[in-house]
């Protein structure tokens, strides 16, 4: 239902944007220190904050075999002691300027950050170059903090059917390659993760050539490169840095399915997903292909799936399709299906596997590209109001190997995907071969 | 630039950053008022709209009705079904947001300044003339009532709404937002007009909007935007009387973590012990890994993930809530632990050193906030909905700082009530068995 005067000023709209563009990337400045840290930073003068973000090149999917959990369990090791620092005294001296402090640990990358007033930013980089190699640990902070992180396992995962769920396709997903590990790690690994685990990690993966500085807010950038000589230039760099080759899948030849019981299951649903492609430098054009395809079969109430799953059909009440190329080695590209009441998995299957096949029949609807699109470049606009999700999408992105030139070649590659690149990859992508399907279901009711 | 702050930096031990927003009131020509920041370089509006009274305005016989009710404005308006009205807003790169809790219906609204009437004129066709469709009702229901079974397997919605009938009594904040699988059922399109009548009336509403936008251009479009709503809407709720035993509640639960929560008697935003119970949260409960409790259940002991306590200061009740999850076997040792604290601080207040790192950060925390058209905007209402002057941000850090130590102690020694605090545990619980009926 598309009404004229209103796609006439989308029209319109398409020229200035690209202007918007331009000026998201003057706001940005990078450059390496010589012992290799990179260093991306992001003006916005609006308000007297800044964040701090280091991003290291090691997440779970770096773990030696057989200690899951150990990118994780050394990212909580990172806020006890260091040779100037008691235990607690970063976080507690991160409040006492005003500010917040936390760090997240991923597949590909271990991150933390500080958000505060603009002129503690110096002390933020003290702290945070210190840490970096002088962590004192003690068999006591093992012991406590191994609790941590089996409590905080209990709560993510093991507290929740839907993660457990999670855990398992992934799993099933990945026979050779990393990503099949959970993050936070396997229980029965993470009970046994020692002191020798976390230093060991420590001492291979943190170093300056193995990290990214996102520096993002009121700075100006040559006060940065300034500040960020002083504490991490004098930092040497690692020599004995291992390249990041990991062991891969094998090529999937069989389809996987699994069923996933638990009593505590209120509302059962149907997971597929198939192996893609990632984001690498200098070759994102597929990525950006299958970007925009998951909004068009799962972006909400316009979407394909919505149309044929919970509008034209009552199969679903809810449909979603996710794909993120943001990663160091091959992703997947998902699907989910939340049958409504009175439809049973095997239908709410059937239903999604039939609009797959339409949509390749049918091909991409023109006016719905130009929104999705429309979209893309009004988001370079909105971007600018959040210098922290700039500052993000920077640091994730040099941290599993991209470039900044490829950061902001990013939305033009978007922007000129066609129809034929997205059903290209579509047919590509979705092999019954190369797919896992997952049932989350109740318990069966034995009497 | 028109977000002007002025840092003055004493010395590391405070840091009383002020943030002086520059905030103008603007009331329309046909009398709507509103808050404004002007924030020019970027070409795009954060506009957010509440009507006071929220899901506390569901008719005792229709629970849910304003939830569904609010989920549906975006479903179809005026000539356009659901489908055809999101293509709208895609076709505009604007986007609302519709949302509901205890004390409003939210709308959150954002636009590009080249699209502004087109974006005013849709979002108008939303609150003024929806359609409630057949079809749109029963998908929506559909969507609601799998939400609320899916929360009667969740160990943190079991325990919160379990805790809020044990607090609230009769009171609408004693019912889930989203009504019960049996109401949501029966509910019916005139009842959804009934819960539309009821809050989205003009006599409670209030209205935040940072961005590219004048004073000048800002009263018509409110006037044209939401004039057509009517006067007045349901009357008010009355306050709740909370009234929460002392005790124990162990829910049954199969599920290796138990999930607590915690809770006591709480203080109003507008007291003027407000500021000082505040200061005492934060080192209680409500720091990052800073707190007390952090550190004695967390730090020290490995107990949890995470624990916290917060002053949840509502419209029309105020309760002194926490939270922790441990394994089944170490929940009670989580739990004495909370107590012990509880009881340490009614008993002795907090320490100078404590007191003067608990108002740093909080003064120093403040302006962070205001970092973005949307958070701003945010704030303006919520400061309108609090009845606060419209210089408040210039003079809120001064009431932290004048907290005393003996304000703490007074303060600790009234509110905490370590006897009094009630805990629900969901899980399977070693050694943890209910103390109190319900």
């Amino acid at each position: 239902m598309l009404n004229l005067p209103k796609f006439a000023a989308l029209l319109a709209f398409l020229f200035s944007p690209l202007a918007a563009l331009a000026s998201d990337n003057e706001a940005v400045t990078y450059f390496t220190l010589e012992n290799g840290m990179e260093i991306v930073v992001v003006e916005d003068h609006r308000a007297p904050a800044v964040q701090q973000m280091v991003w290291y090149r090691a997440g779970s999917a770096d773990e030696p075999k057989g200690s899951s959990g150990v990118a994780h369990f050394l990212e909580h090791l990172l806020f006890k002691a260091t040779d100037k620092m008691e235990a607690g005294e970063f976080s507690a001296t991160v409040a006492l300027n005003g500010g917040r402090d936390n760090a997240f640990t991923s597949y590909d990358y271990t991150a933390y950050f500080q958000r505060v007033a603009a002129d503690r930013l110096e002390l933020m980089m003290e702290m945070e170059a210190d840490r970096m190699k002088n962590i004192r640990l003690t068999p006591e902070n093992i012991r406590t903090e191994r609790d941590v992180i089996l409590e905080e396992r209990n709560q993510r995962t093991d507290n929740s059917p839907g993660a457990l769920f999670n855990e398992q396709v992934n799993a099933a997903q990945y026979l050779n390659h990393r990503y099949g590990t959970p993050v936070i790690g396997w229980r029965h690994e993470m009970e046994e993760l020692d002191l020798d685990d976390a230093l060991s990690f420590y001492e291979t993966y943190y170093s300056p050539n193995n990290a990214i500085l996102v520096v993002s807010g009121d700075v100006d950038p040559e006060e940065v490169r300034t500040l960020a000589e002083k504490y991490y230039g004098v930092i040497p760099a690692n020599p004995d840095l291992p390249e990041r080759i990991r062991t891969q899948e094998p090529p999937q030849t069989a389809e996987r399915r699994l069923v996933f019981r638990d009593a505590r299951v209120a509302q059962p649903y149907v997971t597929r997903s198939y192996l893609a492609p990632e984001r690498d430098p200098g070759d994102q054009e597929k990525a950006a292909a299958l970007t925009i395809l998951s909004e068009i079969l799962g972006g909400g109430t316009t979407s394909y799936l919505a149309e044929k799953l919970q509008f034209d059909t009552q199969i679903a009440t809810y449909t979603g399709a996710f794909y993120n190329g943001g990663s160091l080695d091959d992703t997947t590209f998902d699907f989910a299906v939340v049958p409504a009441a009175g439809v049973t998995l095997q239908e709410a299957e059937d239903a999604l596997d039939a609009a797959l096949q339409s949509f390749l029949e049918t091909g991409v609807d023109a006016d719905q590209l130009a929104r999705i699109k429309l979209q893309i470049r009004a988001d370079q606009i909105y971007a600018r109001d959040d210098a922290e999700r700039v500052a993000n999408r920077y640091g994730r992105a040099l941290a599993i190997g991209l470039t900044v030139a490829d950061v902001q070649a990013w939305p033009g590659i978007l922007d000129a995907v066609t129809a034929d690149d997205i059903m290209q990859a579509a047919r590509d992508v979705f092999d019954r071969r190369t797919s896992v399907t997952g049932w989350l279901m109740k318990e069966e009711v034995t009497q | 630039m028109r977000l002007i702050y002025a840092l003055i930096l004493t010395c590391l031990a405070s840091l009383p950053a002020r943030a002086e927003v520059d905030i103008q009131e603007v009331t329309s020509p046909g009398g709507l008022t509103a808050w404004l920041v002007e924030e020019p370089s970027i070409p795009f509006v954060a506009l957010e709209i509440r009507f006071r009274g929220g899901a506390s305005l569901d008719n005792p016989e229709k629970r849910g009705a304003i939830n569904l009710m609010t989920a549906l404005l975006e479903e179809g308006a005026a000539e356009m079904d659901a489908r055809a009205f999101a293509q709208a807003q895609e076709e505009l790169a604007t986007s609302f947001g519709f949302d509901v809790d205890r004390d409003a219906v939210s709308i959150s609204a954002r636009f590009l300044t080249e699209n502004r009437d087109a974006s005013i004129d849709l979002l108008r066709d939303a609150l003024t003339q929806p359609r409630f469709d057949a079809e749109a009702i029963e998908r929506v229901r559909g969507q609601v009532l799998s939400i609320i079974q899916s929360d009667q397997k969740d160990p943190n919605d079991i325990a919160s709404e379990t805790f809020a009938r044990i607090a609230y009594g009769d009171h609408p904040y004693a019912y889930s937002i989203n009504g019960t699988i049996d109401s949501v059922t029966a509910l019916t399109r005139d009842d959804l007009i009934a819960a539309h009548k009821a809050v989205l009336a003009r006599d409670r509403i209030y209205i935040g909007a940072v961005g590219d936008i004048t004073p000048e251009e800002l009263g018509p479009l409110l006037d044209d935007l939401l004039g057509a709503l009517p006067e007045t809407g349901a009357p008010m709720p009355p306050q709740a009387n909370v009234t929460i035993p002392a005790g124990i509640t162990v829910v049954d639960f199969p599920t290796p973590q138990s999930v607590a929560f915690f809770g006591q008697p709480g203080i109003a935003q507008d007291d003027p012990d407000f500021f000082t119970a505040l200061v005492l949260n934060q080192v209680l409960g409500g720091g990052g890994f800073e707190s007390r409790l952090m550190d004695e259940v967390r730090e020290k002991r490995g107990l949890t993930y995470g624990v916290y306590s917060y002053l949840a200061s509502r419209d029309l009740a105020n309760v002194y809530m926490g939270s922790v999850s441990s394994s089944n076997d170490r929940i009670a040792e989580a739990i004495a632990v909370i107590r012990e604290e509880w009881e340490k601080a009614a008993a002795e207040g907090l320490s100078e050193k404590e007191l003067q790192d608990a108002k740093t950060y909080i003064t120093g925390a403040y302006p962070l906030r205001f970092d973005g058209n949307g958070p701003i905007a945010n704030i303006l209402v919520g400061m309108q909905m609090l009845g606060l002057p419209i210089d408040y941000i210039a003079t809120r850090n001064d009431k932290v700082e004048a907290v005393t130590l003996d304000d703490v102690k007074r303060v600790a020694d009234e509110l905490l009530d370590p006897e009094g605090l009630h805990f629900v545990v969901v899980g399977q619980p070693v050694g943890l068995e209910t103390t109190v009926g319900e």
